[in-house]
C-alpha cells in the first residue's frame, strides 16, 4: 500500500517500498497558472533533503521544486519536457516530477499525511 | 514596483468587475490588479489573439494639457519629451519618452491631440513622479490636470473593431495610432485606436462612474473575455514592446532602446529636449549597447537579469523573458554591446548556471496587426 506524505513547500511524496515519487500538489499548481517549462533532476544525481533539484515555470515565474527527503534520484518524469501542461491538469498523476530512492526512511515521519496537508492548506487563508 | 509601506493599496472603478469573475489580484504599481481570472494566461494570451479581450488599464496616469493664453501645449511638451508634439494633427496619437538630462527615460508614454487638449497616458508605477515632472516644467504655459480618477479600458484583438463598432460604429474606420470622443452607452469617453498586444484594438478613457457598466456591456458581447496583467505581459513581449522599469529606465536612451523611430526627424536635429546631446551623439556615432530580440533554442526560458555570453565572454543582460504562446516557445529581450547586435548572432543565455544556445533576432516575434485603413 502507498503512503503519501505532503511538505510545507506543497510537494506530494507518494512511498512504495523504498522508492518515493514526488510532484506538486493542486493546490501548488493553482498557485503557479499555466506551467510552460519543467527540468527535471538527472538520473543517479544524490539529492540531499531540501535540495533544489528541479524547476517548474509557470507563464509568469520560475519555481524551484526541492527534494522532500534525501536519496538517489532513479527516474525523471521525460514526458513533462513536451507536455508541461501535464502538472496543471495531473499534478497527483501524469504530471510527477521525479523519482527517488530513499536514503533514510525515517525522514518521512517529519512530513505531513493528509488531514495535515490540508489543515495546512487551510491556514493560509 | 509598489512600495508595501506608501499605504493601503488602491482599486480602479472595475475592482468589483474583477472579484466578481473570479481574478486572482496582485498589488501592481499601488493598485490591486487582475494578474489572470480563473481560465488561466495562457487562454486569455490565445483570446486576445485569436478574438477580443478585455483589460483594466485604469491604473495607468491620464493627464490633460490645455495651452494657457499665447502659449502652445504641444511646444511646451516638446521641452520634456523628443517625440514631434507640435506636428500632431488633431486627433493623432503618438508614442514618446520623458527623458532625463543623461538621455535616460524617466517614463515612455501616448500623447493624442484633440486640438483644444492633449492627452496624455503614463505608466502607473511613475504617475505621480511623471505629473509632479509635468506640474514644475509645464506649468507657466499650460494647466496640467490629472485625471487620475478616470477609467481606461483596452479593447484588443481581430474582433475588437466588430465589438466596440456595435456600440459606436464610427470607431470602425478609426486608424492605429489616432483618437476621437465618442458616446458609448450615454457616456463621454476617448477612444483611440491603439494598445499594447502589437495587434488592432482600441483603448476606451471612461468617466470614473460609468466605466463598470461600459465593462459589463463590452463583456456582454460573446467574442470578449476579461484578460489579466499576465497575459498583457505575454502579448506585449511578443511584440517586442518595451515594458518601462524592465527594458527601458533612466539607464537608458531612446537610442539604445532601438527607439529612435519615435524621435522626430528635425527634433533629432534641433534638440530641445532633456539629453538631447546625449541623443544627438549617440545618433551620429551609435551607441555602445542596443536592445535586441533574443530566440533561445530549447524550452528553458531565460528572464529577466540573465546574462547574455558569446564564448564565456558577459555581452549583456536579459531584460524581458517568458513563454509565447502564440509561438509556443520562449522568447526574450535585452541588451547587448552592438558591437554583437547583429541578427543572427550566436549567444548563451545564463539560466541557472548553464549556458543556453539563443541567437538574436529581429523583433517583433509575432507580426503586428495594427489597421491602418
Amino acid at each position: 500500500m502507498a503512503v503519501t506524505k505532503y511538505t510545507e513547500e506543497h510537494e506530494w511524496v507518494r512511498v512504495e517500498g523504498d522508492v518515493a515519487t514526488v510532484g506538486i500538489t493542486q493546490y501548488a499548481q493553482e498557485q503557479l497558472g499555466d506551467v510552460v517549462f519543467v527540468e527535471v533532476p538527472a538520473v543517479g544525481r544524490k539529492v540531499a533533503k531540501g535540495e533544489a533539484c528541479a524547476v517548474v515555470e509557470s507563464v509568469k515565474a520560475a519555481s524551484d521544486i526541492y527534494a522532500p527527503v534525501a536519496g538517489e534520484i532513479v527516474e525523471g518524469n521525460a514526458a513533462l519536457a513536451d507536455s508541461p501542461g501535464d502538472v496543471n491538469a495531473e499534478p497527483t498523476g501524469k504530471g510527477w516530477f521525479f523519482k527517488l530512492k530513499l536514503a533514510d526512511k525515517a525522514e518521512l515521519d517529519g512530513l505531513m499525511d493528509e488531514a495535515g496537508y490540508e489543515a495546512f492548506v487551510k491556514s493560509l487563508g | 514596483m509598489s512600495d508595501p509601506a506608501a499605504g493601503p493599496l488602491k482599486r480602479t472603478p472595475l475592482y468589483d468587475l474583477h472579484r466578481e469573475l473570479g481574478a486572482r489580484l496582485v498589488p501592481f504599481a499601488g493598485y490591486e490588479m487582475p494578474v489572470q481570472y480563473p481560465t488561466g494566461i495562457l487562454a486569455e494570451h490565445t483570446q486576445t489573439r485569436t478574438a477580443c479581450g478585455l483589460f483594466d488599464v485604469s491604473h495607468m496616469g491620464q493627464v490633460r494639457l490645455t495651452a494657457k493664453a499665447g502659449h502652445s501645449a504641444a511646444k511646451a511638451m516638446e521641452t520634456l519629451v523628443p517625440g514631434d508634439i507640435v506636428g500632431l494633427q488633431p486627433g493623432q496619437q503618438r508614442y514618446t519618452q520623458f527623458t532625463n538630462d543623461q538621455g535616460g527615460i524617466l517614463d515612455d508614454l501616448m500623447v493624442t491631440s484633440t486640438g483644444d487638449h492633449l492627452l496624455v497616458v503614463i505608466n502607473a508605477a511613475c504617475k505621480d513622479a511623471d505629473l509632479a515632472h509635468m506640474q514644475k516644467h509645464l506649468s507657466s504655459m499650460c494647466e496640467v490636470e490629472p485625471m487620475f480618477s478616470r477609467g481606461l479600458l483596452a479593447l484588443q484583438g481581430p474582433q475588437a473593431s466588430a465589438v466596440l463598432s456595435r456600440l459606436a460604429p464610427q470607431v470602425a474606420t478609426m486608424k492605429f495610432m489616432t483618437g476621437a470622443y465618442v458616446v458609448i452607452d450615454g457616456a463621454r469617453c476617448y477612444v483611440t485606436r491603439s494598445g499594447y498586444t502589437g495587434g488592432d484594438g482600441y483603448e476606451i478613457s471612461t468617466p470614473a462612474d460609468q466605466t463598470d457598466a461600459i465593462a459589463r456591456k463590452l463583456l456582454s458581447n460573446p467574442e470578449v473575455k476579461p484578460i489579466g496583467l499576465g497575459a498583457r505581459d505575454s502579448l506585449r513581449l511578443e511584440a517586442g514592446l518595451c515594458l518601462y522599469g524592465h527594458d527601458i529606465d533612466t539607464t537608458t536612451t531612446p537610442v539604445e532602446a532601438v527607439l529612435l523611430w519615435s524621435v522626430g526627424k528635425e527634433r533629432r536635429v534641433q534638440g530641445g529636449f532633456p539629453g538631447a546631446s546625449v541623443i544627438q551623439k549617440q545618433i551620429a556615432e551609435g551607441s555602445t549597447r542596443k536592445r535586441v530580440g533574443l530566440l533561445p533554442d530549447g524550452k528553458a526560458i531565460a528572464r529577466e537579469g540573465a546574462e547574455i555570453a558569446i564564448g564565456g565572454k558577459i555581452v549583456g543582460t536579459v531584460t524581458s523573458g517568458g513563454f509565447a504562446p502564440t509561438l509556443g516557445r520562449a522568447i526574450a529581450m535585452g541588451y547587448v554591446e552592438r558591437a554583437q547586435s547583429a541578427n543572427g548572432t550566436k549567444v548563451d543565455l545564463m539560466v541557472r548556471g548553464k549556458p543556453v544556445p539563443a541567437e538574436i533576432v529581429p523583433m517583433p516575434f509575432v507580426k503586428h496587426a495594427y489597421y491602418r485603413g
